[in-house]
């Protein structure tokens, strides 16, 4: 590997990829628990208001929802088969890969926001003409919104890092392998990955088994 | 040519290397950007005090007869949130971590030098919310933003100022990550984790804390920007909500912060006292453990805030029971501190004076803790000055004086120049007058309870709000002095040498200051806190 890639203070590459990828790692931790703020409030008014929580959550529209699982899924799925690719020199399938990437990511916001649009239609915003009238109800909406939405910030978040790399990466394929950039990236979209994998059945399945 | 005789220059040291503010604003140099930090902090710290000084004049007098009751409110609340997330949180990390992990573990910079100078405009961003705030109007909720009040029914500028605390943290977070992973990834040859400074394992846990805490903490205040903003139902009680929710999401942060204000305070603690006792720091490994101890333990304790609030007694009891078992570490890291001293030969210059008040004023907030611990008498005590005076002996008492004496002790490494020593002794001995005039009192007044956060008071309490309004200008004239002589000292004071304080640590072994790249040669390590005091004579065991 050349010493292109390698900046101070790090005297070896491997250190420097080693090092990023802890970094990395340690900020995820971090991001779980600025989530887990929402998880706890989330499981304390379950708790408080089961019949609430329960009528609510037939409200979530279920298509978009899991739409935008399958979607967020498969964009993991590119995004970890171009950092396979990077790294056995086919620079320019790992480049169209996260190009698709990109394209998932901007297809779950677009979707995210047909989604938005419905659910302001079918009075689902905690206010007074509220759609659902039971206790807890609103609560359990006041999570979705929030819940969706800073999970949406950190897709956008996600987005400009992606689109950094193939930006970079366009005329300079071989970064995407010695940078450690292109792994840094692909943590990130995983754990955006997997919080949708949490707040899914939170916010989409809860309540459907009841008919 | 006469090639043999030419003796390269010396490498620029870090203050000269570049002079534009170019080369300051977009430095990765972690050593620069500590100084930026340095220097927020200082602007930030003088605006708590001045908030605080109009709270203390109002307090003079039992009318409410120098400001409104608003007014009052918001000074009060502005000094809380100014001083908590503005000046103690990155106080020490920031600006000595910031300046010091690298070179003591032997390395040319943090990890990540770039997401360094992005947590020091994370923090000016933070900072503009903030003044922004101020600009408003301010805002009266208390540092706590405690709900329905903050939510629901408070008039004044409340989502600037969570917005503010909201940017600030991720300034903390990406300094903990960086920490973290430039003490796993970047220690020298030799240096390993059982030889490392105490400074360092008390940054590298107060990073633990920084980067599980703070990101609770930016969840609630988005709750509480989402609930005032948006009406979204949360904790408003009136439509289901749980105000509790609010105040433990809160407490887990607020409480761990305790401790990522206190820890490098005891870090620095450790490298000073050793220094000026000469002496090998006493149980070491112990030592390390305290540190680690406490910042787990931290974690557990937050509901002893609550004991009021109508939360099980069950969870009262545990929270007390989890609140004396983090007194534990805290009591092993002072006996050993004690223990440290027995048998050197001290000397009393103007660090180690910090640190003996730093000591002692340290142990007086932690005993107040643990009756507060104790739910009959925090029952009592609950709102009260005692809380107020308790709270002000740890990161005053024990951080703030921490801090200074880092300034004094580090400040030749950091500038290249002496401070004058007599001026800074009386200074040290100012603060410590000064620091016990003012919250002395306010433990007694608290127990005969008088209430915080009051600006009309019961005469019968006058006398000791006047005995704690003189301390604060004391106070005020000790934090003022250093300002004056380090500034001096900066511009006209003699050169110092690469280790004044013939003090051991990787920083001693590079020139003051240190050059761009921290060391000239690669630095020799040896066991820690080696010492050897003057009259003792013999091998090892007598160290």
């Amino acid at each position: 590997m050349s010493t292109a890639f390698l900046h101070p203070p790090f005297d070896t590459l491997e250190r420097q990829h080693q090092a990023v990828s802890f970094g990395v790692w340690l900020f995820l931790v971090s991001e779980v628990l600025l989530f887990s703020g929402l998880f706890a409030g989330y499981g304390v008014y379950r708790e408080l208001f089961p019949a609430g929580f329960l009528a609510a959550g037939r409200h979530t529209d279920i298509v978009f929802g899991t739409a935008n699982t399958a979607i967020l899924m498969s964009s993991s799925f590119t995004i970890a088969v171009a950092g396979r690719a990077a790294r056995a020199d086919l620079g320019r399938m790992a480049w169209w890969l996260l190009v698709v990437t990109f394209g998932l990511g901007v297809l779950f916001l677009v979707l995210k926001g047909f989604e938005y649009r419905e659910d302001i239609a079918n009075h689902l915003l905690p206010a007074p003409a509220f759609a659902v009238p039971v206790p807890g109800a609103q609560i359990f909406f006041s999570y979705y919104w929030i819940m969706t939405s800073v999970h949406a910030v950190h897709v956008t978040c996600g987005l400009i890092a992606v689109g950094r790399l193939i930006v970079i990466s366009r005329n300079n394929l071989a970064w995407l392998s010695g940078s450690a950039s292109e792994d840094a990236t692909a943590l990130y979209w995983h754990l955006v990955d997997v919080i949708w994998i949490v707040l899914y059945p939170l916010l989409y399945l809860v309540g459907r088994a009841h008919g | 040519m006469s090639d043999t005789t030419f003796v390269p220059a010396p490498p620029l040291d870090y203050l000269h290397d570049g002079a534009t503010l170019k080369s300051w604003l977009l430095t990765t140099d972690h050593k620069r950007i500590a100084i930026l930090f340095g220097l927020s902090i200082t602007f930030f710290f003088f605006i708590g005090a001045v908030a605080i000084s109009i709270v203390r004049l109002e307090l003079l007098t039992p009318a409410g007869d120098l400001v409104s009751d608003d007014t009052y409110n918001k000074m009060f609340t502005i000094h809380g949130i100014v001083m908590v997330w503005f000046f103690l949180i990155p106080s020490i990390p920031a600006t000595f971590g910031n300046f010091l992990l690298p070179l003591m573990i032997g390395a040319k910079d943090l990890a990540f030098p770039r997401i360094n100078l992005l947590s020091w405009y994370l923090y000016i961003g933070g900072a503009a919310f903030t003044v922004l705030t101020l600009i408003l109007g301010g805002v009266d909720t208390g540092w706590t933003f405690y709900t329905p009040y903050s939510t629901m029914f408070s008039n004044s500028s409340v989502l600037t100022a969570a917005m503010g605390i909201f940017v600030v943290g991720f300034s903390s977070v990406l300094t903990g990550v960086n920490f973290i992973a430039t003490t796993h990834m970047l220690r020298a040859p030799g240096m390993t984790w059982f030889r490392m400074p105490l400074f360092v394992w008390a940054m590298y846990a107060t990073s633990l804390v920084m980067v599980l805490a703070t990101p609770v903490l930016a969840m609630t205040l988005l709750l509480i920007m989402a609930e005032r903003w948006f009406d979204l139902p949360i904790f408003d009680a009136s439509r289901g909500g749980d105000p509790l929710l609010f105040q433990h999401l809160f407490w887990f942060y607020s409480h761990p912060a305790v401790y990522i204000m206190v820890l490098p305070a005891m870090g620095v603690a450790s490298e000073i006292l050793t220094c000026f006792a000469r002496r090998r720091l006493f149980g070491y490994s112990f030592m390390v453990y305290a540190l680690v101890a406490i910042a787990v333990i931290g974690f557990f304790v937050w509901g002893h805030h609550m004991f009021v609030s109508g939360q099980s007694a069950y969870a009262n009891v545990v929270f007390s029971f989890l609140s004396f078992m983090v007194a534990v570490p805290s009591a092993i890291k002072v006996f050993n501190w004690t223990a440290t001293l027995y048998r050197g030969s001290i000397s009393f210059d103007a660090p180690m004076l910090y640190i003996f008040g730093f000591m002692g004023l340290f142990t007086i907030g932690g005993l107040t803790g643990l009756f507060l611990a104790t739910v009959p008498i925090d029952i009592h005590v609950t709102d009260t000055y005692f809380v107020v005076a308790h709270f002000h002996y740890i990161m005053v008492g024990g951080s703030v004086s921490a801090f200074f004496g880092a300034l004094h002790f580090w400040w030749p490494k950091i500038t290249g120049k002496l401070y004058p020593e007599r001026l800074a002794r009386f200074a040290a001995i100012t603060m410590f007058v000064g620091f016990n005039l003012t919250f002395f009192p306010q433990f007694v007044m608290g127990y005969l309870g008088m209430p915080r956060r009051y600006h009309v008071y019961p005469p019968e309490f006058q006398v000791y709000h006047v005995l704690s309004t003189c301390g604060a200008a004391v106070l005020g004239v000790a934090y003022i002095l250093p300002l004056f002589y380090l500034i001096w000292s900066f511009r006209n004071g003699a050169r110092a040498s690469s280790n004044p304080w013939n003090a051991k640590g990787l920083e001693w072994q590079t020139p003051s200051p240190p050059p761009h790249e921290n060391f000239l040669t690669p630095p020799i390590v040896e066991q820690p806190y080696d010492y050897q005091p003057a009259d003792i004579a013999g091998g090892r065991d007598a160290r």
